[in-house]
């Protein structure tokens, strides 16, 4: 007889395998202090130990995990948490009892900040056991080993258990803890691997039982009948062929081919899973956000090979650091500009520091000529032909091939004739291209309607930039928020725009509009667009049409 | 001596947790400089402590204040400040 224990589905899909239940090992009770500096010396060895171990974890890991095992050990090495269990040991507790007198602290007033920050406490368990464990010299695995594909189910899954799991065996993960923003959801979710949480009924289910998760329904079933099983095949045949019911190269429904890509910034691993031809807009300096040095030649190497590792076979077009305005970085120096948006930002930071440009140039080609990603390489913030043919030729000498310019100056789509004689192509920012054409900040929400990317003279500028680009038979994408919209990209493709450049979650929908449409309707929805009197309109007369 | 003090709206959606927290919390050790924080009349905390900057429970639009016991040390607190007001987690074009 089967049973069905019911949580929260976070991570659609179905596993079917035997259970490995996780469990730790017990700590023996400490010993009494007798010195409290030689205790909170032990004690800050033990967290420097975590810490370490935390971030060569997180520099084997991608995305999302490096930053949350970086943000783990910046927890470890907390100066407060230190504070607190100093005191502690100066008020007699034994090392182990004094750091957890603190952890507690801290997970009491994380909890009571509602549902985000109690699911960090979850993380906070995990780490006092770590750092407990290190100082009674319990051993923590490095790798948990599984020898068949399994169901993993455990209390809940800390970030340093995902990334000790050897993943291809797991066939799902079920947490008896645990919510829809854990850790272990997110981890899941970005890995594609069905996951049921916060099912306290799991804690029953035996070592070795055969389970059966469905993590679209929220369902862990134990000893599952054949008949069940097969049902539950059948539910996830049928999901995964409603979406792949279109799928591969962007086309409209005539066949005329639109190359649909991804806009990536750190996250590279979960966004080259998602159907794409590739990556349109690569933002390095997502990279290096936090970075107060110039990051070395060989870490801009590793990085830029890691995400072209991730996208082999397929197109990436990196973007150069496109630093300044509402992107500062640290390591380029900042003056006090009045008016950023218009001030040395993007192309123009390699006005005054020329080697940050050559360097990153040198190491997207090195990084690339290892790999079999066809990557190019454009810049931001080009304003006149002359610009677009120095960064060409900056950028062939550093052995990278295809080489373009963000069009988001309406100075530089106004010749984009000229611009096109130097680039291999064009991608039209149209965030940046609408607040500099209607010299609207972006960012007021009071002037949002100026910025709305239906906006006729935005369109116009687009349709410019893709005509000359269709003289020289070059191409020309879009980049910008606007081509994620499933509404609009028809329209660009009908101005003649070639590829459209997207966070990958928008990809499915935008792809399914393009193949609901001929190009001869697209062209049609761009001229009612164009031929409109504001946004509002444009946008109107799209939807009637 | 005189204590510098800096008042600021949290500028990231997601206010003063996770990614935006740790790149206050980076670059306030990078400063070298002790500087505290809290919302306006409440007790300031470590602000090189993640999980006191955490605990404050700071959302998107909420005024804090910045405050160092350094005289010295403006231009670094401008720049912390300038980086609680911005919206480091948009990524935007």
């Amino acid at each position: 007889m089967s049973t069905v224990v019911n949580g929260i589905g976070v991570s659609p899909g179905i596993g079917h395998a035997r259970a490995l239940r996780l469990v730790r090992a017990a700590l023996p009770p400490d010993v009494a202090v007798l010195d409290p500096a030689t205790a909170m010396d032990s004690v800050s060895a033990a967290c420097e130990a975590v810490a370490a171990a935390m971030e060569k974890r997180a520099a084997q890991s991608t995305g999302s995990m490096t930053d949350i095992l970086d943000a783990q050990a910046m927890i470890v090495r907390d100066p407060s948490l230190a504070e607190v269990i100093r005191a502690g040991l100066e008020a007699g507790h034994t090392r182990t009892g004094a750091i957890h007198t603190a952890f507690e602290s801290f997970s009491e007033s994380l909890a009571a900040a509602g549902p985000y920050l109690a699911e960090r406490v979850a993380d906070l368990d995990d780490l006092e056991y770590r750092i407990s464990a290190t100082l009674l010299g319990v051993e923590l695995a490095d790798v948990i080993r599984i020898d068949d594909v399994s169901v993993v189910i455990a209390p809940d899954l800390a970030p340093a258990d995902v990334a000790s799991l050897d993943l291809s065996r797991v066939a799902a993960i079920v947490t008896q803890q645990g919510g829809a923003t854990g850790h272990a959801a997110i981890v899941a979710k970005s890995l594609a691997i069905p996951a049921v949480v916060s099912c306290a009924d799991a804690a029953a289910i035996e070592d070795g039982a055969w389970i059966l998760v469905d993590g679209q329904a929220g369902t862990v079933t134990v000893d599952p009948s054949v008949a069940e099983v097969e049902a539950a095949v059948g539910r996830e045949r049928s999901r995964t062929e409603l979406l792949a019911a279109v799928s591969g190269p962007g086309r409209t429904s005539d066949g005329h081919r639109v190359e649909l890509l991804t806009n990536i910034g750190t996250e590279f691993q979960s966004a080259s899973k998602v159907d794409s031809e590739g990556v349109g807009l690569f933002r390095t300096e997502f990279m290096f956000l936090d970075r107060v040095e110039v990051p070395s030649f060989d870490e801009q190497v590793a990085a830029y090979s890691a995400a072209f590792r991730a996208f082999a076979g397929r197109k990436v077009i990196v973007r150069t650091l496109d630093a300044g305005s509402d992107k500062p970085l640290r390591f380029v120096p900042q003056r006090g500009e009045s008016n950023p948006a218009l001030g040395v930002r993007g192309l123009r930071v390699a006005r005054e520091f020329p080697e940050l440009l050559s360097d990153q140039l040198r190491a997207i080609g090195a990084a690339a000529s290892e790999s079999s990603a066809k990557v190019s390489v454009m810049a931001p913030m080009v304003s006149t032909p002359d610009e677009a043919v120095e960064f060409v030729t900056l950028a062939r000498a550093a052995g990278i091939e295809r080489v373009g310019v963000m069009a988001e100056v309406p100075a530089l789509v106004l010749r984009a004739d000229e611009v096109l004689e130097a680039v291999d192509f064009l991608s039209i920012g149209t965030n940046d291209l609408a607040q500099y054409a209607f010299a609207a900040d972006r960012m007021l929400s009071g002037l949002s309607e100026l910025t709305d990317p239906w906006q006729p003279a935005l369109l116009i500028l687009i349709e410019r930039a893709a005509a000359a680009g269709a003289q020289v038979g070059k191409p020309v994408g879009v980049c910008g928020e606007a081509a994620g919209d499933p509404l609009l990209a028809p329209v660009l493709v009908g101005l003649g725009v070639t590829s459209l450049s997207m966070a990958p979650v928008l990809l499915p929908a935008v792809r399914a509009a393009l193949a609901d449409r001929s190009l001869e309707d697209c062209r049609r929805l761009s001229m009612l667009a164009l031929g409109s009197r504001n946004g509002h309109a444009a946008r109107a007369a799209v939807v009637g049409g | 001596m005189s204590v510098l003090e800096r008042r600021v709206t949290v500028g990231s959606a997601v206010g003063l947790h996770a990614r935006p927290a740790a790149r206050l919390v980076r670059a306030v050790v990078a400063a070298g400089v002790p500087v505290t924080i809290g919302k306006p009349d409440a007790p300031q905390v470590n602000a090189a402590s993640i999980l006191s900057v955490l605990s404050l429970r700071a959302e998107c639009g909420d005024q804090v204040v910045l405050q160092t016991p350094d005289g010295s040390a403006s231009q670094a607190l401008d720049q912390l400040a300038a980086l609680v007001a911005n919206n480091l987690d948009a990524e935007t074009d």
